[in-house]
Parts: structure tokens; sequence; C-alpha cells
């Protein structure tokens, strides 16, 4: 049977036929539905882990422990992982061990744009990259067996336009399979210096056979056609020459990026003329080739920047342009903004209002930068806000009263709460707010583990944030509804002028989730209106000015309120 | 078969995802090679967003660029303007005719664009416009406009009706299926 599945979802579908019995994982675009996904069979235990660091230790224990495991994370959640990566590279696996990590070329929804394939020559552990849904399945199923052949994790790597589109995958059934046995082995798993030395030896012995193993693997594949020019690519961009250039060029695809092979790139530049480097983000293959003495052009043409496409290829090698007609007039731009509804927009708008110094922090609610809240200052990765928030009042107190840090419920349990042990260990009269949406909002509705319920739906234990925080310090914790504006303001000035640490949770669901009940949308009464777009200040998308009065977009609002409260000639009602 | 594109464009919410699976279920049904590419995370919070379809003997790269759409389906007249360059020469633009006004326009930064489909079509694009909000209200849903502009776009491609029906039945929850099928009735007979 033929099914039409993300690429993510045939990843999953990949660990379901390959026999994978554990994953452990942290959403993140563009990798989270293939845990979503995974959860859906019966046949594998599935979780949100709180962390990258602590899905990818979870999945080293149950390859320790005999079992096909797998933890899935987005490139920037690698490097919080890449402390137990680095290491396992060195004690290998027992039961295959598979890492999914999804690159995001162009930042689609990322703060950078880093190549993972950095993190697999780094550690030594080898890399695979599959180019639409079909070898994602195909991939993940050869990366346990060689897994467990090379005694070595497999990183596969996935790209956004891999990871999120849609293309035919046949089914097969599933492989069951025991777990190998446990046998007490130190020097292997121990990573003591004295045994890790050993260790070492071992990788560097293991990389050899892995380039012989590249040299003729399944992964790696040449198309000769047209001797004139040869195209070495991988991935999604394989996909992109081919559309550009067809039959016309030879190919050498690579499906296994880490470690790359030799005599097979030699051969192929050999046979060809004008050999074409085309890969997305960094020169990894193009270097590769030129520590080999082969004469390759890539990033002269291609850039570092963004994602490639068919018609970025046509244009650089074949000097081909598509024709096309562009709107007659200026297109205003429609960037992403907090939907209507969304708890945070009034407080941001307080803190806007405050000229209150924002340190922000990874999710939904780094849309509070943009205008018209213009709020956040900064943004760096998950958990930052905290920890720089508490370096910013080290060395500049005077302003401690007129800066917050703010973070979301998912984010502060994945990397703020060592964070805010060292605000409390280490003394500023720092505030942390806690945007507590009571989901992870931003990659669509992930549970965590302050939200009573895990991946599969079931109830969970639920982490008290205010226990939490009062047990690691910080006596002041408070509560606040940010649907009632005034109060919330009051909170968060109040906190900010007393001399402790403090924590002000900001709670109330994410208007998306399915279980919270709208309000009647609100409507505008025109007689009242005065037009002085007060209410437009706050951003909300469900309302905008028309024939010179303000108007409220009925599909849209959810009665949230916060636009009542905005408004000074009470013009605003249901 | 030369590989045919569809790009499918509208504002975060609208159900673009929810369109673009349709038609590619119905193209795999139909014996194509299919591929479908979607966007999540962050853009879909009320951003402009876009999903492409593509079909024929064997498809390879999952995006559309410039150029290069046989058909473009939005779901807003501004996100038509935005995207009018990535049609060819002689495609069919189907677009809903709502309105809904992007951030900078409601802070007064930027002014929506006035009679968007005449342009366009002075611009020499084949515009097929309609009140896809309005029928989709009287199937019983505003949020479903998507389908009956998959009504709009099915009359416009040589697929049975069955067909049609049966991706529907396989991409939309059972309890919002009656209203959707009347959706797409609504969008087929457009005239």
């Amino acid at each position: 049977m033929n099914k039409l599945m993300l690429g993510n979802e045939a990843f999953a579908r990949g660990l379901y036929e390959g026999g994978c019995k554990l994953i452990s994982s942290y959403p993140g675009t563009p990798s989270t539905e293939i845990t979503e996904f995974g959860a859906k069979y019966d046949e594998v235990y599935a979780e949100w882990a709180p962390n990258e660091k602590v899905a990818m230790e979870t999945a080293i224990g149950a390859s320790i422990a005999g079992a096909r495991a797998f933890c899935g994370m987005k490139h920037v959640g690698l490097n919080v992982a890449a402390d137990p990566l680095y290491t396992v590279s060195y004690t290998g696996v027992t039961g295959g061990l598979v890492i999914a990590v999804a690159d995001d070329p162009g930042m689609h929804s990322s703060q950078n744009e880093q190549d993972s394939r950095h993190h697999a020559i780094a550690s030594k552990v080898p890399m695979l990259e599959p180019s639409d849904s079909g070898e994602c399945r195909d991939f993940v199923k050869t990366a346990f067996e060689l897994s467990e052949k090379f005694d070595v994790p497999f990183i596969v790597r996935l790209s956004t336009r891999v990871a999120h589109s849609q293309s035919s995958v046949e089914l097969h059934d599933r492989q069951e399979r025991e777990l190998i046995p446990y046998e007490k082995n130190a020097s292997k798993y121990a990573m003591v210096p004295a045994f890790a030395r050993a260790r070492h030896v071992v990788v560097e012995e293991r990389t050899k056979k892995l380039i012989e193993y590249a040299e003729n693997c399944e992964f790696n594949k040449t198309e000769y056609n047209n001797s004139s020019i040869g195209v070495i690519t991988s991935g999604i961009a394989y996909q992109y020459a081919k559309e550009a250039l067809g039959d016309s060029v030879s190919y050498l695809k690579l499906g296994m990026v880490n470690p790359l092979p030799v005599n097979l790139i030699r051969d192929f530049a050999e046979k060809c003329d004008k050999v074409y480097v085309i890969e997305e983000l960094d020169d990894i293959i193009e270097t590769h080739c030129k520590k080999l003495g082969i004469n390759v052009i890539g990033k002269e043409l291609f850039g570092f920047i963004g994602e490639l496409s068919q018609a970025i290829i046509a244009d650089k090698i074949l000097g081909k342009k598509t024709e096309f007609t562009e709107f007659s007039e200026p297109v205003p731009v429609r960037p992403p903004v907090m939907c209507a509804g969304c708890p945070h927009r009034g407080l941001f708008y307080s803190l806007a209002k405050n000229n209150i110094i924002v340190s922000g922090d990874i999710g939904c609610y780094s849309l509070g930068s943009a205008a018209p809240l213009n709020s956040i200052d900064s943004i760096v990765c998950m958990g930052a806000s905290i920890s720089a928030l508490h370096g910013m009042n080290k060395v500049d107190p005077g302003k401690e009263k007129k800066r917050v840090a703010v973070i979301g419920d998912s984010t502060f349990i994945h990397s703020g709460i060592t964070s805010l042990i060292n605000i409390s260990y280490n003394a500023t009269n720092s505030t942390v707010i806690i945007l507590d949406n009571s989901i992870t909002g931003m990659t669509g509705h992930q549970q965590n583990p302050t939200t009573g319920m895990n991946l599969k739906g079931d109830p969970a234990t639920k982490v008290s944030l205010e226990e939490l925080c009062r047990a690691i310090g910080i006596e002041r914790v408070r509560v606040v509804d940010p649907y009632n504006m005034a109060e919330t303001e009051k909170v968060i000035l109040e906190e900010l002028a007393v001399e402790a640490p403090s924590v002000v949770i900001s709670r109330r669901p994410c208007a998306l989730l399915k279980y919270v009940k709208h309000k009647p949308a609100l409507k505008v009464d025109t007689d009242k209106c005065r037009s002085c777009k007060q209410c437009l200040k706050i951003g909300c998308p469900a309302i905008s000015m028309k024939d010179g009065k303000a108007c409220i977009e009925t599909t849209q609002c959810v009665g949230c309120g916060i636009c009542k409260e905005m408004c000074h000639f009470d013009a605003i009602g249901e | 078969m030369e590989t045919k594109s569809i790009m499918i464009v509208g504002v975060g919410g609208q159900g673009s995802l929810l369109a673009s699976r349709i038609i590619g279920n119905v193209l795999l049904s139909q014996g194509f090679d299919v591929k479908v590419s979607e966007v999540h995370g962050m853009s879909q919070r009320g951003g402009s967003v876009v999903t492409y379809v593509k079909y024929g003997d064997k498809v390879y790269s999952p995006v559309i660029e410039k150029g290069e759409a046989d058909i473009i389906m939005s779901f807003e007249l501004l996100e038509a303007a935005r995207w009018l360059s990535y049609l060819k020469k002689g495609g069919h633009l189907i677009t809903s005719t709502q309105q809904l006004d992007p951030m900078p326009v409601i802070t007064g930064a930027a002014k929506y664009p006035e009679n968007i489909t005449d342009k366009l079509s002075a611009l020499g694009a084949d515009v097929i416009s309609a009140d896809a909000l309005s029928l989709a209200r009287e199937a019983g849903n505003a949020k479903a406009s998507n389908v009956v502009l998959i009504g709009l776009i099915a009359s416009k491609m040589d697929f049975p009706d069955d067909v049609w029906t049966a991706a529907i039945k396989q991409c939309v929850p059972e309890k919002f299926l009656e209203l959707n099928l009347k959706a797409f009735e609504l969008g087929k007979n457009i005239k």
C-alpha cells in the first residue's frame, strides 16, 4: 500500500518498521511530527522529555539495555544534546540508536541557520541524509542495522523541505525484535579516562571502516548522463538539482554525509569535465573535495545563506531564468503575529508601556518583539532569558527595577530552571515572568511536565511551577491572570520594586487549545468609537479600522477582552 | 506527463494544510507521483502561509518557484497579489474575496491595495474570484472556506467528483464531514 506521508511521518514509519522500542524527544520545528507520529504506534513507547539532552540520554539508556531506540530534535536541540552525543560516540551502542536532527535552512521557525553536519564530523558519528519521504523510511530502517553493525549511533539529518514535504511511501510490516541481553561491560560503557582512552582508539578505527563502507554503500549513488557537467549533492539539494538540470548532467548523490567517501568522489570527478558541489548551508562536501585536491565549484556560486531551489540552480549553472509578473503596487508584508486571544498580548503591552527591558526566550512569545508591541529586547536560546537577565543585573544593578525575563512554561522546564537557580544562588533581585499557557505552543501544542498530560494524552504527574520556584529558593512567587491586564501590570511593577528575586507566573491556557471555551466575539459601538486607535496598540489581528472606526473581525475574536480594557470610551462590548 | 504545480496561499489559520492534503490525496489516487510541501511553526501564527502541491510522472523538487505555478489558490486577496509572481504565464488564479488586514495595515504603516482582482486581471492573470467566506457560512462554518475553494478548483481539474469527496472523507474528521461536503458542493457550483 502506498501512502502520502510527510518526511517526518515516514521517518516514524521507519522507526516502527525497524523495531524501535523507545522514542524520547523534545519538540522543535521541523522535527516535532516524527515523535508525534511515532507515538501513534502502540508497539513503540514514546515520550516528550524535558529537553533534548534528557531525551538523548534516555535513548542511550534504552540502547545500553538492548533495545532499538530513537531521539529527535531540531538543529539547535542537538547543541543541547551535544554533551551525550560526543561521548556515546565512544561507548557505542547495544541496541541500534538513531538520532534525528532537523535543520532549518531559511529559518522558517528558528533563531539561527546552523548546519548540523558539523556536529556529526566533530563527534565522529555517522550521518545519513534522505531527500524525500520514501528515503526517510528506508534510511531509518537501515540506520538501525548499521548502528548495531558498526557499534555507533547513526544521525539522520533532515531539512525543513524533507521533514515537511509529503511524498508517496510504500508501507511494510514491523520487524519485532527481542532485547539484546544485557551484559556488564564497564570498559565500553563507563567513560572514565582510562577506559575512554582505549575507546578513542576504537572510534578512529571505526571511522576508517565507515569511510570504506561509504565507498560502496547503498546511500551513495552515481547517475552518469552527459560527462561535461558533474554534480555532487545530497538531501533536498539533489531534488532541486534534478528538477533544474534533469538528465543533462551526471550526479553523485551522497546519502551518507559523514564520513564522506574518497575514491567514489575521485572517480566521479575524473569522469566529468566540470564538477559542481550543490549543498545547502555550509561547504562540507566542497571542503572535503578540495582537501582531496579535486577542483570543484560550489559556494562561490551558491553562497552559505538560506535555502537553495531549482530556480537558483538553473540560473547559476545554466543561466536560465523563468519569466514572471509582479503585482503592480507594493504589497504590505504579513509577518506572523500573536493570535487573537493570545494570553501574552496584554502583558507585553504593559511591559512596553512601562519601558521595561525584556530578556526574551524561545516560543510563541518571541512575537512580542514585533510591532506594534516592540517589547522584547533580546533572544538567544532556550533558557537564556533568565540567565541573561541575571548577567545584566549583576553588571548594571541600577536598571534592575526596569528589567524582566519572560519565558514559557515548556522552555522554563527545558532549561530555565538551572538559570533560575543561578539567580537564587548568586543573588540578583531579578524579576522573572513565566508565561504559563499550559502547553508547548509554537511547535503546535505538545504536552510538557507542567500540563498534567503525557505525549499519549494520558494523565501524568504535573510539576507545580510555584512549588518548584519556592523549592529552589525564590520566596516571592505570585500568580496572575494575564486577561486581567491592570492587575497583571500592578503585580509586575510591585515585584520589580521589591529587593528580592521574584517570579510572576502569568497563567492562562493558549486560546487555540481545544478545551478552552471562547467567549462571544466583541463588537465596537461605532457611535462611541472616537477613532483614537488606542485598541490597535495591542496588535490584535482581529481589530482593524473600517470606514474610520475600529472594527472587530468576528471569525477571529475569542472575546478575551484586552481591547475592551484598552478603550477609554467604553466603545467595545459584547 | 510534465510536472504540474498548484500553490495554495493564505493567512496562517485559514486551513491551507488541509486543502493541500485533500488535493494531494486526489492526485495520488489518480496514479500520479505527488509532492506536497507545507510550512509549520512560526509562520503559521497569522503570517503569510504558502503550501505547494506538485504532480506528474516524476516530481523532484517539492517547492514551486516564481513563474512556475499552473494554478494559485488563494484564501485572501492580498495574498493573491503577493504570490502573483509565482503564476505561470496563462495560469489560473483562484481567489477568495476575503480581506484580512496584516499588522502593518492595522498599525497604519502600510495601505491595503484597492481593487486587487481587477488589477490582477489587468496584469494578464486568469482570475476566478468567489466569496468563499459567505458560501462557507452557508455550509455551516466560516472555517470551511478552504473546502469551498477546493470545490472551485475541482471544477477546473478533470477528475470525477467521487474522487474529490473520497479525499475529503480521508482528510476531514467525521463530525465535520457533512458540512465540508456541502462546502465542496457550493464551491463546485460557482459559475
